[in-house]
């Protein structure tokens, strides 16, 4: 009886296994087919059966990348500093305003923060005309800018980092430096920030992440390709059929490596970051 | 409580205007400083969020090609939303949609529900890590290098799926589950019509099923380990584990995830886009309202007509949402009531 439930077990656990297993396969292979197609030459990409591993023409596609797109460095440029400024201005308003609704008592708090949860429902589709509309009545069609400042202060980074504060800063700690003639700003500045540093790092990933992708907000405003954003960059290449696989590949694969490199070193961080974003969305 | 260091330095010497500004500010500065902490979310979504989204809802009713400037904008009653309504092009990307939110949100749940149990069951720490780590990873990929990936990999005659498959059905040892495919292969994924929703399918699974089975992990590792210890004392088998205790404990994230497979699953945008190459693919048949939209606001610069769509895919969003708080929370309610 014994032995037989065991054995029991130890089917259930290869099943298992081979499950995890191959569902991580699927999900890696793609990954690494990129890396692997970014070496290859034409030949070896237009061979059966597939040259499963690494070859030696990465240069040479991305000779070839570099003639398709000049541009190519620019928009990496471009994709980080859009990147960046969204990360930047967004940790200070929503700090700024997770502290005020944290820390603070005043007249119309709950209908006010019950407003501001509201407008996350508003789904991007129905943002996607005016939001062309007002960038071209204030000319910023083919300006970075308009790709971070509208989210700059941005619902659900106010929400997180209210959430955030009220659970790590004590009230009384604002009394004490009120009562040392410290400015309600500089409670936030001096005090408050440094405090929830891990609040910001998981705001701060979920939003450079969100930036880096964001493909239909820079479709819609960017039009020259001095100011494409990486996505938008890739896309252009994907009508030109003089440009090869290999070319398209390593675009591609010099995209992704700056966020891969990122999630090696901190991917339980940013798991767990984006668990705590999630959490809220709804 | 304001005999405060900075209203003594303003005395030095300050001009007087300077020091009334100060002494007002710090009497008056706790009751309005949070209204000027919180205005740049306020400023910035009169800006950017409801006046465009109002001017959104004037425009539906209106036609007007954004060449033309404000004047060249023409009254035309429920017209636009009358068109939209017998418009085949229309429905049919709403059937595209519709179709794609099953075929691809599905699967995803399916597939998490289960592997985030295991994930969840007595694995190696380092291991659960990594794995978690390596279904998580394409979420945070951009999708347009995603979609050029698959792009190669459903390449017609040396996309590495297709070999993949012919290899299966005509290998001995797999030919028994994989031969009925050999009469279609090679496979043309993203060139024939039937074949372009399953393949936009895949990789929306792919794309997603990570989060799903993140969220969901983080959903089980709360459930109590009493509870499942007091059933194997019973009897119970992990099966019975992960249906008796496990899924119906998660039902509340299991809506949650759910409703934003929804949401965003409506407004698939980025996968079709780039895998048909911005045109909705042959026949239509890769179309989503969202693409629709698109290249009816930015091919075709008909902004009313894509004001109008834009509001009757939201009508169509809350509706989807509805449905299933109805189905799921009507469940979770019965539970608690029992």
């Amino acid at each position: 009886m014994k032995i037989k439930r065991k054995l029991g077990i130890s089917t259930n656990k290869i099943i298992q296994y081979f499950i995890i297993t191959l569902l991580a396969t699927i999900t890696i292979f793609p990954l690494y087919w990129m890396f692997t197609l970014a070496t290859q030459s034409p030949p070896e990409i237009f061979r059966a059966p597939p040259h499963l591993w690494f070859s030696t023409s990465f240069i040479n596609n991305y000779q070839e990348l570099i003639k398709a797109m000049p541009t190519f460095w620019r928009s990496m440029g471009n994709s980080i500093y859009v990147a960046v400024m969204a990360t930047l201005t967004t940790l200070f308003f929503c700090s700024l305003g997770g502290y005020a609704f944290a820390m603070y008592d005043f007249k119309y708090k709950n209908q006010l923060f019950i407003f501001m949860i509201a407008t996350m429902v508003i789904p991007v589709t129905l943002g996607i005309i005016p939001y062309y509309i007002m960038m071209s009545w204030l000319g910023w069609l083919d300006k970075l800018r308009a790709l971070y400042v509208p989210g700059m202060a941005s619902a659900f980074g106010i929400f997180l980092l209210r959430q955030y504060i009220a659970s790590a800063v004590p009230r009384e700690l604002m009394d004490a430096a009120r009562i040392d003639g410290c400015g309600e700003f500089r409670i936030y500045w001096n005090i408050v920030l440094p405090m929830i540093k891990p609040g910001l790092a998981t705001l701060g990933i979920v939003i450079f992440v969100g930036s880096w992708n964001n493909f239909l907000g820079a479709l819609v405003v960017l039009q020259s390709k001095e100011m494409f954003t990486l996505p938008v960059a890739l896309r252009s290449l994907q009508g030109l059929y003089t440009v090869n696989w290999g070319a398209i590949m390593s675009g591609a694969a010099l995209s992704i490596l700056p966020i891969l490199i990122v999630f090696i070193f901190a991917a339980k961080n940013i798991i767990g970051a984006f668990i705590a974003g999630t959490g809220l969305k709804g | 409580m304001n005999l405060s260091a900075s209203s003594l330095l303003a005395g030095k010497g300050k001009r007087g205007i300077w020091q009334k500004w100060n002494n007002w500010r710090n009497k008056n500065q706790l009751r309005y400083a949070p209204y000027l902490f919180i205005s740049p979310f306020y400023i910035l979504f009169l800006i950017f969020g409801l006046f465009p989204i109002l001017f959104s809802l004037f425009l539906s009713f209106h036609s007007w090609r954004a060449v033309g400037g404000l004047s060249t904008m023409e009254w035309v009653g429920l017209k636009n939303f009358k068109f939209l309504l017998s418009d085949p092009w229309f429905w049919g990307s709403l059937w595209n949609t519709f179709i794609l939110l099953i075929i691809s949100g599905l699967p995803q749940h399916i597939i998490a529900l289960p592997l985030a149990f295991i994930l969840n069951s007595r694995l190696p720490r380092q291991l659960k890590q990594f794995l978690s780590a390596s279904y998580f990873f394409p979420y945070i990929t951009s999708t347009v290098a995603i979609a050029l990936i698959f792009s190669t990999i459903f390449g017609l005659r040396y996309g590495i799926l297709n070999q993949l498959l012919e290899f299966l059905a005509d290998s001995s040892f797999t030919s028994w589950a994989f031969g009925w495919l050999d009469n279609s292969l090679p496979i043309n994924w993203l060139g024939k019509a039937v074949y372009i929703k399953p393949a936009i399918a895949i990789v929306v699974v792919w794309h997603w099923f990570g989060w799903n089975t993140i969220l969901y992990l983080s959903g089980l590792q709360v459930i109590s380990d009493d509870l499942y210890e007091a059933a194997r004392v019973d009897g119970a088998t992990s099966w019975h584990e992960f249906w008796y205790i496990s899924l119906p404990l998660l039902k509340p994230i299991i809506f949650f995830a759910v409703t934003m497979t929804i949401i965003g699953n409506m407004q698939l945008f980025d996968e079709p886009f780039i895998l048909t190459g911005g045109t909705g693919g042959v026949g239509r048949s890769g179309m989503t309202v969202a693409i629709y939209l698109y290249r009816t606001a930015f091919n075709w610069t008909q902004m009313g007509v894509a004001a109008a769509m834009s509001w009757l895919l939201f009508l169509i969003i809350i509706i989807f949402t509805l449905i299933n708080y109805a189905v799921l929370r009507k469940g979770v309610l019965e539970r608690r009531g029992e």
